[in-house]
């Protein structure tokens, strides 16, 4: 797809090859997933299904290994959603489209990369091939401060991945493991306590700032509101879950006895995170600012529902991973496309909206109520099983966290309403707003295929947490002492 | 009993076309297909209870729990999952009537009540949105699809709230409503988890052994989820929202804001009412307390407020206080041993839906002719509108608990509850409820009798004082007086339905029985709250009342502002949350945390700035670097040697 694009010269051709790219890999993660699902019910109970492994490195027992479980398959069925509708937001991106769909198609090579890989280091490597086109992007393609939160927003990443890499490197050292498989790290299980005490906090940490764990979030309502929509989505979409896809799968799953000694320590941080990103929010004035530290808070809701280490607690949390990239992406969609049209994004400069541009406001309107967690959305569903799974660990500390996490559902419907009430309702003031169009056909397709993916994984949950469910127990079984 | 479904079905499937497809049809397309819709799902709710009530009671003396319906929804690790049915036994079936009854009456009055209005369709897709979410909620068959449904009624009631989306009032107070009930879910949602975890199931049957196991956490958990309960049926100090929902649609006052929604909390004690009685009944005792409170808050605030739909709203929140009044004062499940209650809030849930739905839907009518919620542009309509006067005469005689009419029966019964529960209870209540017959029949003088302002203005028309013809108040269209009709022919007569026979606190027939003590005092308190009504407001304001008014003023002005607790509110959320707790933490993220990341990046350019000169490219200052780097290298060595 990446030479296809270099090749093509007109915006008609990139597009082209744009939605042909997307769609297939729709298509092909929505195969994997229909395939995954029936191989699981035809009896097939390994770990990780369609592996592979080549060799590329030897000296440092480096392969090309790939695999999936059922949590990967989720997380890729997502990215090639929020890809695809991406690619449909950012239909008018202007200058040098084809190489902003380059650095774009690259970001995504990247997190499929690592969502598929079962090896430490490849993992870690196509961590780093998602980074890099984020700096370009924001850099290059956004608005704002772009240079400051281009550069700001890499170099945090960048200092986790530091962190990050001393993690991996401790973990391969620590085993004394002949490979970097992470299934065969995990079965050997033999990674001296005091090591794990020393390198679960730098892992944690390191996918933490991607996951937006305070204190380390600062990087995120920056970046957010400097990027351009469709790398706002992807980057809220996809990129902030790989902090929590790398918590517990690396971090969680191979350091399992410092992960159940120092996860207090995390619980606070990330509990700090739900309610501190919620209220952050409430006061907040510009309309990326508020969805980035609502960002926080659900991010932080991820990385506490893992923490918890339950079963329940863990679905949840992949769940909200999902709910989350697919609400965040909405409503950066939404915003990107509002600020299109009225250039500002500042709640206080807009009115009236509903009678405007319809479509975009009901979207909005949609958009919100999935977030605070309406039944009938994802966020819901993936609320409850997060506080059903934390409720269940049965003492007073973890009890006291859950209930101030759950405060964060009021929170949320603070925000969210202040600003629908402010921008969407009343009557339009600003005689400049009274002439802009609604959406365009490819921005109500982005709209929709968001909207139902949303509400089809709040509808019908059942399949999803079925898919799920073998990966999270495999790795569960791992952590629990 | 299969046909239950259905009865979800239907309003759901509406809300989906309306919404989806609504703007391409017409007004009239779109409110016959709501209303039609609704028609069916009324008779099949009508059908459901003939047959359910008809087939008899089984073996036991029992109308039996019927599960026609239950998938699981959501498995949630362990015994525990969400499940997703449709639950039939008695309460159900009589608020699936209530419900479908209301909710009829009210799309058939919008016809003509919206008719022309902007977003016609949108309102009926809301409409049947919230007519589907409560048939949910009630039909529940555990507390987490309860709770689902609950929260999806709350999305409704905001959406038609602030349907008329370009008023500042309605924005404010739909959001104001689901941010109020929101905060009360929460304890909501603690109360379930709580039981959740040590009962692990969500169901409300669980056999007993595990209750038992569960004892000590459950007086907690029911109290919690009491909390929810008291967010939706506004009882103290959670009112606020629902004076200000007021600001929706009336049609959407009478049903959701009178009717239906507000006694969800109700019904969600009642549901858990044989754990509240075996398990917590210190609880119970609180819910009593907190609703005779609010019983008499409500009441004292009514008598004095000036927009009809106030006094409305707040004579709905001290009804609801009443049958929680009457929950709360159960202190067994067996009817003849202090378990009265449940059946007498249950039927007082039934009889005031009917008559609050048709003073709302009256309101509307009067709003609708005199366009102003306002006191002071009505008085004297009753020749104008003969009825709307009469079926809300019928109503007001019905809330003032004067016989025939259905409220006495149910009121009657929740007083005898009272009073087996304690004198001072009984007669508190009793009180209230004079002031219940005072404030009715206030309001009733001042929109039907004194002088009409119509006829001021026509006289000064005349005489060529005002140049503008004033506009003549005029009956409603067919379509609003016939609910109106229907609502009020169900008023007179629903007081005898063998209540008893259908529903009581341990399932067995229980045959009503008016304790004449009770039954005569309550009729005198009645008679003196309209007779004092009377006087005070007949003819206009009376110098009585004007005297009165002058002497306590402090005390009037103080209840016409609800005693300060929109402003105590507006302090805590304002004041506190936004400036000193969110303001605060924003300002700490930007400068403290962003600015100490800010700092080191600061930091390393510092350092880079001061390691730069360094590599400057000069050869001299090289060599002079490298000369004395040499030096000290050596100079070390020997030392070291």
């Amino acid at each position: 797809m990446l030479v296809a694009l270099w090749m093509s010269r007109g915006i008609k051709q990139i597009r082209t090859v744009m939605v042909a790219g997307s769609t297939l890999l729709l298509a092909l993660s929505v195969y994997l997933t229909i395939d995954f699902i029936a191989m699981r019910n035809a009896g097939i109970t390994d770990a990780q299904l369609y592996t592979d492994s080549w060799s590329w490195y030897t000296p440092l027992n480096i392969c090309y290994s790939i695999g999936v479980d059922g949590i990967s398959v989720a997380m890729l069925l997502l990215s090639s959603i929020i890809v695809f509708t991406g690619t449909f937001a950012s239909w008018n991106m202007k200058p040098l489209t084809k190489e902003y769909f380059l650095w774009y198609t690259l970001l995504s090579l990247g997190v499929y990369g690592f969502f598929i890989s079962t090896d430490l280091f490849t993992m870690f490597m196509f961590y780093e091939t998602a980074l890099i086109p984020m700096y370009l992007l924001i850099g290059v393609w956004g608005s704002g401060r772009k240079e400051y939160s281009a550069m700001k927003l890499t170099l945090m990443l960048m200092g986790g991945s530091a962190f990050l890499l001393m993690g991996i490197l401790g973990i391969y050292f620590g085993s004394g493991a002949t490979t970097m498989n992470i299934h065969e790290i995990a079965q050997m299980a033999n990674i001296p306590v005091n090591i794990q005490y020393i390198f679960f906090p730098l892992t944690f940490i390191g996918f933490g700032v991607l996951g937006a764990l305070f204190p380390f979030h600062t990087w995120s309502p920056d970046g957010h509101a400097s990027a351009p929509t469709a790398v706002s989505m992807l980057h809220a979409g996809v990129l902030m879950k790989l902090g929590g896809y790398g918590c517990f799968r690396i971090a969680m799953y191979l350091l399992p006895q410092a992960a159940n000694e120092l996860a207090w320590i995390f619980i606070i941080l990330t509990t700090i995170s739900v309610v501190y990103g919620a209220l952050s929010a409430i006061s907040q004035t510009d309309l990326k600012y508020i969805n980035a530290y609502s960002s926080v808070s659900h991010c932080g809701l991820v990385l506490f529902a893992l923490l918890m280490m339950t079963r329940t607690a863990c679905t949840g949390a992949i769940l909200q991973m999902l709910s989350h990239g697919l609400m965040t992406a909405l409503f950066f969609a939404l915003i990107g496309m509002i600020y299109g049209r009225t250039h500002t994004r500042d709640i206080h400069k807009m009115q009236g909206l509903m009678k405007i541009m319809p479509f975009l406001a009901v979207g909005y309107v949609i958009a919100g109520l999935a977030n605070l967690g309406l039944p009938g959305f994802s966020g819901f569903i993936a609320e409850m099983t997060i506080f059903v799974g934390a409720f269940s660990v049965n003492d007073t500390f973890h009890r006291v966290v859950t209930i101030i996490a759950c405060t964060s559902i009021v929170i949320t419907a603070v925000y969210i309403l202040r600003v629908v009430g402010k921008i969407l309702y009343g009557k339009p003031e600003n005689k400049e707003h009274l002439e802009l169009t609604d959406a365009s056909w490819h921005e109500k397709f982005t709209v929709i295929c968001l909207i139902i993916s949303v509400a089809g994984l709040g509808i019908l949950p059942m399949w999803v947490s079925n898919l799920i469910n073998s990966g999270v127990a495999n790795i569960i079984s791992n952590i629990q002492p | 009993m299969e046909l239950a479904i259905y009865i979800l079905a239907l309003p759901l499937l509406s809300f989906l076309i309306l919404g989806l497809v609504g703007k391409n049809l017409s007004h009239k397309v779109a409110g016959i297909l709501g209303t039609l819709s609704l028609m069916v799902c009324t008779v099949i709710a009508y059908s459901v209870a003939v047959t359910y009530f008809g087939a008899g009671r089984s073996e036991d003396g029992l109308f039996p729990t019927l599960m026609p319906y239950n998938y699981t929804w959501l498995p949630l690790g362990g015994n525990l999952s969400i499940d997703m049915g449709v639950l039939i036994d008695p309460i159900s079936v009589m608020m699936l009537v209530v419900i479908t009854t209301v909710s009829l009456m009210v799309h058939i009055y919008s016809l003509g009540y919206m008719k022309g209005e902007k977003g016609f369709q949108r309102y009926y897709a809301f409409l049947s949105l919230f007519t589907f979410s409560m048939l949910g909620l009630v039909v529940a068959t555990n507390i987490f699809q309860m709770y689902v449904f609950w929260e999806l009624v709350g999305v409704s009631s905001y959406l038609l709230i602030g349907f008329y989306y370009t008023k500042p009032a309605a924005i404010a107070a739909s959001k104001k409503a689901f941010i109020v009930t929101r905060f009360a879910d929460l304890f909501f949602l603690i109360g379930i988890l709580i039981y959740g975890y040590y009962t692990q199931d969500f169901s409300f049957t669980i056999n007993e052994s595990i209750l038992l196991s569960a004892s000590a956490v459950l007086p907690l958990a029911l109290g919690l989820m009491f909390v929810g309960g008291a967010g939706k049926s506004a009882m103290f100090p959670l009112h606020i929202w629902l004076p200000d929902a007021m600001e929706g649609p009336t049609p959407v006052s009478a049903l959701i804001h009178a009717a239906t929604m507000v006694v969800a909390g109700v019904y969600l004690v009642a549901r858990m009412f044989p754990l509240f009685v075996g398990y917590a009944p210190e609880t119970l005792s609180m819910i009593a307390y907190v609703g005779a409170f609010t019983a008499l808050y409500a009441a004292v605030v009514a008598c004095v407020q000036t927009d009809i739909k106030r006094v409305l709203a707040f004579s709905t929140i001290s009804q609801i206080a009443f049958m929680m009044v009457a929950l709360g004062v159960c202190t067994s499940t067996d009817p003849h041993k202090g378990g009265l209650g449940y059946m007498a809030s249950m039927f007082h849930l039934f009889t005031h839906a009917m008559f609050k739905g048709l003073l709302f839907l009256g309101a509307g009518a009067i709003i609708h002719a005199v366009h102003s919620n306002e006191k002071e542009h009505m008085g004297g309509l009753r020749k104008y509108m003969p009825i709307t006067h009469i079926t809300f005469l019928v109503a007001c005689l019905a809330i003032a608990g004067i016989p025939p009419f259905s409220g006495f029966f149910s009121k009657d019964e929740i007083l005898t509850a009272c009073y087996d529960y304690s004198v001072i209870m009984g007669m508190f209540m009793s009180i209230v409820a004079a002031l219940t017959a005072f404030y009715m029949f206030r309001l009733y003088y001042l929109i039907f009798w004194g002088k009409s302002l119509y006829e001021e203005q026509l006289n000064s028309y005349n005489s060529g004082i005002i140049k503008e013809k004033p506009h003549k108040p005029h009956e409603a269209p067919i379509c609003m007086t016939a609910p109106l009709v229907i609502l009020a022919t169900i008023t007179c007569f629903a007081g005898f339905i063998p209540f008893g026979e259908f529903i009581s606190s341990n399932g067995h027939a229980y045959e009503i029985h008016l304790r004449t003590e009770v039954a005569i005092s309550s009729i005198l308190f009645a008679i003196a709250g309209i007779v004092i009504a009377t006087i005070m407001y007949k003819s206009g304001e009376s110098k009585l009342t004007k005297a009165i008014n002058q002497s306590c003023k402090g005390f009037i002005k103080a209840a016409y502002r609800r005693f300060y607790m929109d402003e105590l509110w507006m302090f805590i959320t304002k004041k506190i949350i936004f400036n000193c707790i969110s303001r605060p933490i924003a300002w700490f993220d930007k400068k403290v945390i962003d600015g100490s990341m800010d700092m080191l990046a600061t930091i390393t350019q510092r350092l880079a700035d001061f390691v730069r000169p360094m590599q400057s490219g000069n050869i001299q200052s090289y060599s002079v670097w490298f000369l004395s780097g040499t030096l000290a290298l050596v100079l070390i060595l020997l030392y070291l040697m």
